[in-house]
């Protein structure tokens, strides 16, 4: 070998090496923001609504747990909504019109089970007329986005943007048709007294139906890592989220998994439902916004991926969590933006989201 | 390639409708002028920049509705002297004009390149979450708007009359439309029209994909400023949920129903949605079978409905397959929805066309995510 081609050599692994550290500069900037934000977080955050996380380790903890808590509810609404894209590359535009109509059937379940059409108290909701309610809601849900998928999205699977602007035409007019039936006001469910209390974390009052929440998701989360894990039917889901059309050529009927599919994406969205509205209430205009936290969640974490709606509930709840709280109090109004921040950031060192493949 | 004569009758067609829109207001009540022709016309040219992405890059935006309402915004806070709310700089209101398209513009390049990236139905949910932030934006901000938004806001004084800004809308939809229309020939729109059939060829034949995408809603961003500033003089206000989704889906559905292919269609479109709005109330059928004034988006959600799940194409589509089913009459084509949705679909770029309604799957294994 001559002195000139071991240079040559040299000059290429130089280069080489120089165009790995330039395609790390996304990594490397998003951790220099981490690290900063932390110790913004731990130290620094005076004049905040929290204040400084050493100083006040309760208001740390319970925004975290806010954190958890709604990443709970953000997973049960968004794997819905993942479940179905991944299978089936549908965009389900009416995600958010099921998870309204889901919480305003369970509200009016409650009532009559309850007996009461306003005023009711948790001391008055056992944990039947909660779960019942849910149940039925959330069947209710499942049905019409069975129906949805059955009249409107079988037969023309594959054609991606007419089924969007399809379920966006259903989504429209589910919200008048609600509108008409259940009125504009902001209607509540009421959490079962038992699980209704509070409790004291260092020193910051915090509400166990938080918890109870937090603990639903897990649950759907166990079952949902179940059904695609250990059952036959998750095998072809599985199959079938990375090549459908062998799963199809290996004899499996695939159109009885997709409907079951929509069935299970739509039930968690009625899920999802109840427990927004026993969580914060809802009104008209909550279809758009939960369908906006489906879609987040799903961008960040990466379209069809169960796995990034887990990420991405966790990282939007956090952030959701967190900007307002470790905000200067007189900028605290511009919160929003770091969900903004948080999207670019994410798509700029993947743009498929997290746990998302190339398109 | 479009013949000589197709062109002209092309041209011809379109001097004569904006000459009879010209003269329209000599014939009209000034209601119709003022409620439903500016309405319409500034609707339309929204609405025509969804057409310029999704024809020209396979792009369908939802999120032309926040550079219209930035524009609006910006302009509000820059001419306003002592409002309630918002900046009041008190700028003289041409320069708050060029202050709030450039404002707008800058936005849309920044949010086109994170855009840039993704395609298909990726883009449609991002830019459905620009919108969106873009309401929490400006209903949190209180220095720029706040919840209740900015009010008395008048256009410059050499077009505050109804007329003026009818003619104003009239001359930017013109514009729009011929400038579209002739960006497509330009090596740009070329360019532009090979990325949506085929965007990793084209990057192999060494075309920044990203970099001509951006440009692509940046135009569009600044078109769709344009019409937002025309809103904002004709509204005199301007607030947070001109930003919702209800609006940002309201502009896709008025591309839609025209036909999401054609820049006609918008104009066409936004026509019938604000027609609709104005005067299916009035028909007596309709208050028959229950559906009443209130419930317009019912209406106008089956409109949408049918014509995606009839024709894709719109009504200008539907006419244009009337016309070539007409002994001697030949359309022209041009890409359907699904090759405008198909900036992913690479196994489908060796075909020369392919219809809306083939009913095939065209994603193939690679775009698929993962599910665990």
């Amino acid at each position: 070998m001559t002195a000139t081609t071991d240079r040559e050599v040299a000059h290429e692994a130089a280069r080489a090496r120089r165009a790995e550290i330039i395609q790390r500069v996304p990594r490397i900037a998003l951790l220099v923001v981490l690290a900063l934000l932390a110790l913004w977080i731990l130290f620094l955050s005076n004049g905040t609504p929290a204040g400084p996380a050493v100083r006040r380790p309760g208001a740390f903890l319970t925004t975290l747990l806010d954190g958890f808590t709604f990443a709970g509810l953000l997973f049960v609404v968004a794997s819905g909504f993942t479940l179905i894209f991944g299978l089936m590359r549908t965009v389900n535009m009416a995600h958010g019109s099921l998870f309204l109509l889901a919480a305003f059937v369970a509200i009016e379940v409650q009532q009559r089970m309850v007996g009461k059409t306003r005023n009711i108290e948790p001391a008055d909701v056992s944990l039947a007329s909660w779960i019942v309610p849910l149940l039925v809601a959330s069947l209710v849900a499942a049905v019409i986005g069975f129906l949805i998928y059955l009249v409107f999205l079988r037969w023309n699977a594959g054609q991606e943007l007419r089924q969007a602007l399809i379920t966006i035409a259903i989504s429209v007019v589910l919200a008048d048709q609600m509108l008409r039936v259940f009125g504009g006001l902001a209607l509540t469910m009421t959490w079962p007294g038992a699980v209704n209390h509070f409790i004291s974390i260092l020193g910051a009052r915090y509400a166990t139906s938080r918890f109870f929440m937090l603990g639903l998701a897990l649950v759907v989360g166990a079952l949902l890592w179940l059904w695609l894990n250990r059952t036959r039917m998750g095998m072809v889901i599985r199959a079938g989220v990375d090549d459908e059309e062998m799963v199809r050529a290996l004899g499996i009927n695939i159109a009885r998994v997709f409907a079951v599919t929509f069935f299970v994406g739509s039930f968690l969205a009625g899920m999802g439902g109840v427990m927004g509205a026993s969580f914060a209430g809802v009104a008209t205009g909550s279809d758009g916004n939960w369908l906006l936290n489906s879609l987040i969640v799903v961008i960040i974490g990466g379209m069809g991926s169960v796995k990034g709606a887990v990420a991405g509930s966790l990282l939007y709840g956090m952030v959701t969590a967190f900007a307002p709280a470790y905000m200067p109090t007189q900028y605290a109004f511009y919160a929003i933006i770091f969900t903004f921040v948080m999207l670019a950031l994410v798509l700029a060192v993947r743009p498929y989201g997290l746990f998302g493949r190339a398109a | 390639m479009k013949t000589r004569r197709s062109r002209l009758i092309g041209l011809v067609a379109f001097v004569v409708v904006v000459a009879v829109l010209a003269l329209l207001p000599l014939a009209v009540s000034g209601f119709l002028v003022d409620f439903v022709l500016t309405r319409a016309l500034m609707l339309g040219l929204t609405a025509a920049t969804v057409v310029f992405l999704a024809r020209y890059g396979g792009m369908v935006s939802l999120g032309q509705i926040l550079f219209f309402a930035i524009a609006g915004f910006m302009y509000g806070n820059a001419v306003l002297e002592s409002g309630a709310r918002g900046l009041n700089l008190g700028w003289n209101p041409w320069v708050s004009i060029l202050f709030a398209l450039a404002i707008t513009t800058v936005v849309a390049l920044l949010l086109g390149f994170i855009a840039s990236r993704s395609s298909g139905i990726y883009f449609l949910m991002l830019t459905l979450v620009y919108a969106v932030i873009g309401y929490y934006f400006f209903a949190q901000v209180v220095t720029i708007s706040g919840p209740s938004g900015v009010t008395s806001i008048t256009p410059p004084p050499q077009i505050d009359s109804s007329l003026g800004l009818y003619y104003t809308v009239l001359l930017l939809s013109a514009l729009a439309y011929a400038g579209f229309r002739l960006v497509g020939d330009t090596p740009f729109g070329m360019v532009l029209q090979g990325i949506r059939d085929d965007p990793i060829r084209m990057a192999s034949l060494g075309v920044n994909v990203p970099v001509h995408r951006a440009l692509a809603f940046t135009i569009a961003g600044f078109v769709a400023g344009l019409s937002g500033l025309v809103n904002v003089w004709w509204n005199g206000q301007i607030d947070p949920a001109s930003v919702a989704i209800g609006p940002a889906l309201d502009i896709l559905i008025i591309a839609v129903i025209g036909g999401i292919s054609y820049f006609e269609g918008a104009w066409i479109g936004a026509f019938v949605y604000v027609a609709a709005n104005n005067y299916l109330r009035s028909l007596p059928l309709v208050d028959r079978i229950g559906i009443t004034e209130d419930r317009f988006n019912t209406l106008i959600g089956l409109l949408v409905l049918l014509i995606m799940v009839l024709s894709p194409e719109g009504l200008v589509g539907i006419a244009a397959r009337v016309r070539r089913l007409l002994p001697g009459g030949r359309g022209v084509r041009v890409p359907s929805l699904e090759s405008a949705a198909s900036g992913t679909a690479a196994s489908t770029a060796a075909q020369p066309a392919h219809t809306a309604t083939d009913g095939t799957m065209s994603s193939t294994t690679e775009e698929r995510g993962t599910i665990l």
